[in-house]
C-alpha cells in the first residue's frame, strides 16, 4: 500500500455569525464539521453533496486557501497551512484547482496561451521557448492545436475554455488536481468529452483528483473512491459502484433514489425527503439528517453517528445501519 | 391520433423564429411541427442553443420585437401571433402558464409571497381584498407549503430555491391554465429538492388535467415525466417519439449519441462515448443536416439538403436520411481506467 498523498484529518471550519441582526446572539456555522479522508497517488476520491453540504469548503481547506478552525491537512507528509509563504507556494505547484465556470477562470484581455504559460512564469521555470513548447505539448494533450494558442477565452467554447483551464493547471505537471464541478456548466454531449479527458489526463500524468460534484453520475464515472456529505459531514463512504447500488445511510439512499433515470428502469423505488435540509447554523443535535429521515429514532437525537466501517469496508454513519437501535432496545 | 380524437389544444406548424441582432438576421428555430394533446405532457430535450426555450417563448409570445415569428401556432384554434397583444394578455396565465428555471428571481424582492400571489389570483380570476388572500392561501396549500399562512407575509429571500418554485408553480396555477410550459423548472435544485417538485408537477397534472410542456437538458427528467419527447438540435426537431420508444431505440444519431455521453447510476460502468465538436452557432449552420459534421454516420449526401422530419414507424419521427437503412447500435466499451 503506497502512502496517501493527500490526508485530511478531522478537518473543521466554522463560521462565527450573528444571527437576527447586529445585537443577535453569536452562533458558528459548522461548514465542514470533522471531515477526514485520504487520496491515493493517481486516484480519485469523489465529493458529492447537495449545495451547501461544506463540499466546496472542504476542497478550500485541502488547498490551504481557507483557514482550518481544527484538524490538519497533509499533503505529501506536509502539513498545508493557509500561511502563503514559501513553503505554501512550493506546495501550490503540486496541487491545482479546477473551477466550474472557465469564463470566470480565464482572464479575458489575454491569449489562452499565455495564460497556460503564466504558471511557469509564476513559479520561474523553463525559458520563455521551453515555455511555449510545454503549452503546445499540454493544448495537444487537451485536444486543442495551436491554431488556439493565441485566441482569446470569448472565441472559444464551453467546453474548449475547460480544457484550457485544464492545461493551464497541469503544465506545473502537479500531482494533485482539485476539481470543483468542473463539468457541471456543459451542455451533455460536451461532459463527456471533459470528463473522458479527465480519465486520459490521469492514465497520462498519474496525477490524483478530488473531484467534487452534485452529479452522482458523473462522480461514479470518474471515482476510485466516494464520500457523500450532508451538513459539513461524511455520512458514507466507499467503493462508487457499491455505495450507489446500494447505499446504505438513508440520505444516500434518497439522493440516489432522486436521480431520475433515462434508461427506462422505472422500477426504482422514490423516496421524497420533505422539506429542505435545515440551516447550517441550526444543525440538529445528534444526527443532522434525523429530522428529514424517515428511520429516525430518539437515539438519533440524543447521540450523533460516527463514521464506521461495515464488514465490506463501506464506512457509514447512522445508527440504523450499524444496529445501535437494535442494541439500545435489546438493553 | 386517429379520427375520433378531440382537437389538440395546441398545434405548431412551421414555426420560425428570427432575430434581428441589428447587423443581421439570424434564425434560431427553423420549422418546428408539433402538436399537444390535451393533458398531455410533451418532453422537450435539446443542448444550449437548439432553440428548446425560444420556441416555447414564441408560444407565449414573449420574445419581444427584435423577434419576428414566422408560421402557425394554433391555441384551440385560435392564431396566437395574428392576435393582439391585449387578447394575448387575456390567454397568459388563463389558457396556457410558464415557469422558469430560476425562481427566486423571477419573484419580485420587494414583494411579499402573499401579495404577488393575490395579484396573479386578482388578474386572473378577478378576486379582490380577503377573498384574493384565502385564494392565495389555498394555492399554497396546493403547492404543499407548509405554514401557508405564514408564509404569505414573508417575502423571497427567506424562502428555499424549492419553496419559490413551488411559489411560481402557485402562481402559474392562479388561473387555472389548460397547458403548463415548464422551462427547466428544476435545473437550478439539488436533486432531492428536484424530485419534490417533479413529484408535485405530477400530482398537479393529475387532478386537473393540465398539459405540460417539460423543458430540459437532463434526458432522465423527461424520461419519467412526460408521455412523448421532442429532441431539439440546432432550431429543428431532429426525433420525436413516445417516451418508452425514444429511450429504448432511439434513431436519430443526436439521440444516439446524447444517450452515449451519458453515464449511469447502475450496471457496469463504460467509457463514455463524447460526441465529437460543438453545437454550430445559428449565423452559421452546415448545409444539409446541420448534425452532419458530428455525425457517426454521415455520408456526403447529408450535406444535399436538410432531411425532412419523417415517420419512422409508428407514432415516431425521425430527420435523418439514414434512419431507415442504418443499424448501427449505440457503442458501448467496457471502461479501462
Amino acid at each position: 500500500m503506497t502512502a496517501p498523498l493527500l490526508v485530511a484529518d478531522a478537518i473543521e471550519r466554522h463560521y462565527e455569525v450573528r444571527r437576527d441582526g447586529l445585537l443577535g446572539k453569536r452562533r458558528s456555522l459548522r461548514a465542514v464539521d470533522g471531515v477526514s479522508f485520504a487520496v491515493p497517488p493517481g486516484r480519485t476520491l469523489g465529493l458529492v453533496g447537495e449545495s451547501g453540504c461544506g463540499k466546496s469548503t472542504t476542497a478550500k481547506l485541502v488547498l490551504g486557501l481557507v483557514p482550518l478552525t481544527g484538524g490538519t491537512v497533509r499533503f505529501d507528509g506536509q502539513p498545508v497551512q493557509a500561511r502563503h509563504d514559501a513553503a505554501w507556494r512550493r506546495q501550490r505547484r503540486d496541487m491545482q484547482m479546477v473551477y466550474q465556470d472557465p469564463l470566470g477562470a480565464l482572464d479575458r484581455r489575454l491569449p489562452v496561451g499565455r495564460q497556460i504559460m503564466e504558471p511557469l512564469a509564476i513559479h520561474r521555470i523553463g525559458t520563455p521557448n521551453g515555455r511555449r513548447d510545454k503549452a503546445m505539448a499540454l493544448l495537444e494533450a487537451v485536444g486543442l492545436g495551436a491554431s488556439h494558442l493565441g485566441r482569446y477565452p470569448h472565441e472559444l467554447s464551453g467546453g474548449q475554455r475547460q480544457r484550457i483551464v485544464l492545461a493551464r493547471a497541469m503544465i506545473l505537471e502537479p500531482r494533485l488536481l482539485v476539481c470543483d464541478e468542473p463539468v457541471s456548466a456543459l451542455d451533455v454531449s460536451i461532459q463527456a468529452q471533459v470528463v473522458n479527458l479527465l480519465g486520459d489526463i490521469q492514465a497520462r500524468f498519474g496525477v490524483a483528483y478530488l473531484f467534487i460534484s452534485h452529479d452522482l453520475r458523473i462522480v461514479r464515472q470518474v471515482s476510485h473512491e466516494v464520500a457523500v456529505m450532508y451538513l459539513g459531514r461524511i455520512v458514507e463512504q466507499g467503493e462508487p459502484d457499491r455505495l450507489f447500488s446500494q447505499p446504505e445511510h438513508p440520505y444516500t439512499r434518497a439522493l440516489v433514489s432522486a436521480i431520475p433515470t433515462a434508461r427506462g428502469a422505472k422500477a426504482r423505488e422514490r423516496i421524497l425527503l420533505q422539506g429542505d435540509p435545515p440551516n447550517p447554523v441550526d444543525v440538529p443535535s445528534g444526527c443532522a439528517f434525523r429530522t428529514r429521515c424517515a428511520w429516525a429514532q430518539p437515539l438519533c437525537a440524543e447521540r450523533r453517528p460516527e463514521l464506521r466501517p461495515l464488514a465490506d469496508g463501506t464506512r457509514v454513519a447512522c445508527h440504523m445501519t450499524h444496529g445501535d437501535i437494535a442494541a439500545r432496545r435489546a438493553a | 391520433m386517429f379520427g375520433l380524437a378531440p382537437p389538440p389544444i395546441l398545434e405548431i406548424a412551421g414555426l420560425t423564429v428570427d432575430f434581428d441582432t441589428g447587423k443581421r438576421i439570424v434564425r434560431a428555430v427553423h420549422g418546428v411541427d408539433l402538436k399537444l394533446g390535451r393533458g398531455e405532457a410533451l418532453g422537450l430535450v435539446g443542448e444550449s442553443g437548439s432553440g428548446k426555450s425560444v420556441t416555447w417563448m414564441a408560444v407565449m409570445r414573449l420574445l419581444g420585437p427584435r423577434a419576428r415569428i414566422g408560421g402557425e401556432i394554433l391555441l384551440d384554434g385560435a392564431s396566437i401571433p395574428d392576435m393582439p397583444e391585449p387578447a394575448v394578455e387575456k390567454l397568459r396565465g388563463r389558457r396556457m402558464a410558464m415557469i422558469f428555471q430560476d425562481a427566486t428571481s423571477a419573484l419580485n424582492p420587494v414583494h411579499r409571497i402573499g401579495s404577488q400571489l393575490a395579484e396573479a389570483v386578482r388578474l386572473h380570476r378577478g378576486l379582490s381584498g380577503a377573498s384574493a388572500r384565502v385564494e392565495a392561501r389555498r394555492l399554497l396549500d396546493r403547492v404543499r407549503i407548509a405554514n401557508a399562512q405564514q408564509r404569505l407575509d414573508e417575502y423571497p429571500h427567506q424562502l428555499s430555491g424549492g419553496m419559490n418554485q413551488r411559489v411560481m408553480i402557485a402562481m402559474a396555477l392562479a388561473g387555472a391554465p389548460d397547458l403548463l410550459i415548464a422551462d427547466e423548472p428544476t435545473t437550478a435544485l439539488d436533486a432531492t429538492i428536484q424530485a419534490q417538485i417533479l413529484d408535485l408537477l405530477r400530482e398537479i397534472r393529475r387532478d386537473s388535467g393540465m398539459a405540460m410542456v417539460l423543458i430540459s437538458h437532463d434526458l432522465g427528467v423527461v424520461a419519467e415525466n412526460c408521455d412523448r419527447i421532442a429532441v431539439m438540435y440546432a432550431g429543428r426537431i431532429v426525433e420525436e417519439a413516445p417516451s418508452d420508444a425514444l429511450f429504448e431505440d432511439p434513431r436519430h444519431p443526436y439521440t444516439r449519441g446524447l444517450m452515449a455521453a451519458l453515464p449511469d447510476l447502475d450496471g457496469p460502468r463504460r467509457a463514455l462515448v463524447a460526441i465529437p465538436g460543438t453545437v454550430p452557432e445559428p449565423w452559421s449552420l452546415p448545409p444539409g443536416c446541420s448534425f452532419a459534421p458530428r455525425c457517426p454516420d454521415a455520408v456526403p449526401a447529408c450535406a444535399a439538403g436538410v432531411p425532412p422530419l419523417l415517420a419512422s414507424g409508428s407514432r415516431r419521427r425521425a430527420a435523418c436520411i439514414r434512419v431507415a437503412g442504418a443499424d448501427v447500435a449505440a457503442p458501448t466499451r467496457e471502461l479501462v481506467w
